[in-house]
């Protein structure tokens, strides 16, 4: 009984007052929706340009480096006792493979901390355009692997990437390597590698990853023709790529396998340490004004209900004298300040959704991602909970402090003042 | 019947602002249900202050106030305005009225506040009281639209709507002209004898509290006489 006659009360003032609730609530409303579609299209535009590096970089990269031995063989004879001046150490004559790869291949697979392993074997070239040989690198990939870890197919602009599997000697060309020797899918083009043979190989797609000098020199081909191209056996590869369910256990995880497996490791976040920080500052920025907007709007509303309170002041002190206690005044106007914070988010979680529906459906054709035709928008419900929790929390509040003050004004005081 | 509906006890007040100075000297009496007393005195001799110390909304005095017996110095806030809402019922100066109801609601405001009946029956006794008054034609609408005496009706009724032990009023007539007064006057005759509700009425006008049934009469925050009439 006593609770509906307080929320009666509290309509009863709103409608009284209802072109200052309207502009307190709208108020709210612009405040939630700005946050609502600001985080979705800042964490959009976010998981686009992470997943433009990210997406495309395994977690952890096994490789190994050609580099002299760090204990040369003089070093045992001479150990401590004296020293060597033999100066220039070279390499000795080896591919930059990884030992053993199969069975590394092999046992990751089994790790079930692992998602994928997808190998690679790199392969430098020259692309032979007429009489000008332009340098490229050629990655051997397991096709189907490269497309399920990293999405290697988004990036094919034209042809099937599973032809590399199913036509013999084919060769997925960088766009930009393409349009300089003016070939497109089933051409054919020639290609020297280091150790000097000529190879001619059929053109089955186009790559395009958005980055000019990456696609001016990147290819792909299957693993067996990289193979082939080297002159080396089936277990020749010179990159794991190994993504992980859980990536930030990468650098725990790079440090384990290269111990493990004594090859060189990189982890995801020391190679692209950058776009972490980028994110994190976005992020940052587009949460601190979001609840700077709702801040504001939280003052609105506090200057409504303060604005409320003096002009009925004799309410609050009739309503007093005629039994209602400090404390149901309080809890009046806490139900004012919430209904027009309630009101205000209700719709503003609504005009939130509809612009970033709106603008998940604005063109948008950037060059380096061709699977993206409108602005990248990230519908997450979590942004809505945020919006609701953070309107209600600042509503409250400021309703909260003018309701208090209500609460306290001395009927006595008001009364004998007339 | 035997316990007074408002008995004050040695109550003493001063004001602090800007120097200390006492207001009220140790008043001591009792007001008897069904009592209609009119106090009267010159301005600023406490007449409004002991007033706004009876019906419990000033709390900083000295002294004891029981209310049906029951004392109100050891209740807090809440408990107070429990106080106020069941037993006291008050008329001011001004009317009071709150815009954003229609009368009948104005009415059954502290009704719906207390909270025992359900709300076709605090609509039935607002009309009541309503009809007592001979307003109930005007319930719906809004108080704005009623003429001053009209209001003073509503506020009146208001009051009355829980049956209080108690109606007091701070110059209930002040605002009214001498024919509304009449009527407002016949109102409290009528409550006290035909209902044997107290009143405690401030007022200015001699002859309003002349009529009444005891005058008491204060002077720099003293009752200086206290001439019980007769019942008539």
């Amino acid at each position: 009984m006593k609770l509906p006659l307080l929320y009666d009360v509290a309509l009863s003032l709103l409608l009284a007052r209802w072109r200052q609730t309207l502009v307190a609530a709208i108020g709210v409303t612009f405040s939630i929706t700005m946050f609502i579609a600001l985080l979705s299209f800042m964490s959009g535009l976010n998981q686009l340009l992470d997943g433009l590096v990210l997406n495309r970089t395994p977690h952890v990269r096994l490789y190994n480096e050609v580099k002299p031995a760090p204990q040369q063989p003089i070093d045992r004879y001479t150990g401590s006792r004296q020293h060597n001046f033999i100066r220039s150490i070279k390499p000795s004559d080896e591919l930059p493979r990884i030992r053993n790869a199969p069975a590394i291949i092999a046992a990751l697979r089994r790790d079930p901390r692992v998602r994928g392993v997808a190998p690679k074997t790199q392969v430098q070239v020259f692309y032979n355009v007429g009489t000008v040989n332009l340098t490229g690198t050629i990655s051997g990939i397991e096709v189907e692997q490269e497309d399920r870890l990293f999405a290697f197919g988004d990036y094919v602009v034209a042809g099937k990437p599973l032809s590399l599997k199913t036509v013999a000697n084919s060769i997925i060309l960088g766009k930009a390597a393409a349009d300089l020797m003016l070939v497109g899918v089933g051409d054919v083009v020639q290609i020297t590698t280091v150790k000097g043979n000529h190879v001619q190989l059929k053109v089955v797609g186009l790559f395009q990853s958005g980055l000019l000098d990456i696609d001016k020199v990147q290819s792909y081909t299957s693993l067996a023709t990289a193979q082939k191209l080297l002159g080396e056996a089936n277990n020749y590869i010179t990159d794991i790529q190994v993504k992980l369910h859980d990536f930030t256990l990468a650098p725990r995880l790079a440090k384990e396998y290269a111990k493990l497996y004594e090859v060189q490791t990189i982890d995801i976040q020391t190679a692209n340490s950058e776009f972490a920080t980028g994110t994190f500052i976005r992020t940052l920025i587009s949460y601190a004004v979001g609840i700077t907007l709702l801040t504001v709007a939280g003052f609105g509303i506090f200057n409504i209900l303060n604005m409320m309170i003096y002009e009925k002041m004799d309410t609050i002190a009739i309503l007093k004298a005629i039994g209602f206690a400090g404390a149901d005044v309080r809890r009046l106007f806490v139900v004012v300040a919430l209904a027009i914070g309630l009101s205000g988010s209700g719709v503003g979680l609504l005009c939130g959704f509809g612009l970033s529906a709106l603008i998940a459906r604005v063109p948008f054709h950037p060059a380096s991602l061709p699977t993206v035709h409108t602005y990248p928008v990230n519908f997450n419900p979590l942004f809505y909970g945020i919006g609701a929790v953070f309107s209600l929390v600042t509503t409250y509040l400021a309703g909260f402090f003018p309701a208090r003050k209500a609460s306290h004004i001395d009927p006595v005081v008001i009364i004998r003042g007339k | 019947m035997n316990t007074p509906a408002l008995e004050a006890r040695q109550i003493t007040k001063y004001f602090d602002d800007p120097v200390r100075v006492q207001v009220l000297h140790g008043l001591t009496f009792a007001l008897a249900r069904g009592e209609f007393a009119a106090v009267v005195g010159k301005s600023g001799c406490g007449k409004s202050t002991l007033l706004y110390i009876l019906s419990t909304m000033d709390t900083a005095y000295g002294g004891e106030l029981l209310i049906d017996g029951v004392p109100m110095r050891d209740k807090n806030e809440a408990d107070l305005a429990q106080v106020r809402n069941e037993h006291i019922g008050f008329v001011f100066q001004f009317h009071y009225l709150l815009n954003e109801f229609s009368v009948l609601r104005n009415v059954m405001l502290p009704a719906e506040k207390l909270g025992k009946l359900s709300s076709q029956e605090i609509e039935h006794r607002a009309y009541e009281k309503l009809k007592i008054l001979g307003i109930e034609s005007e319930a719906l609408k809004s108080p704005n639209q009623l003429s001053g005496g009209q209001k003073q009706r509503v506020a009146i009724a208001r009051a009355l709507i829980n049956d209080p032990l108690i109606i007091m009023g701070d110059e209930p007539t002040g605002n009214l002209d001498k024919k509304n007064g009449e009527i407002v006057f016949d109102i409290f005759k009528e409550l006290a004898e035909t209902y044997h509700q107290a009143l405690l009425i401030v007022t200015h006008d001699t002859e309003f509290a002349a009529n009444t049934h005891r005058i008491i009469e204060m002077e720099d925050g003293r009752i200086i006489n206290k001439p019980v009439k007769q019942d008539t």
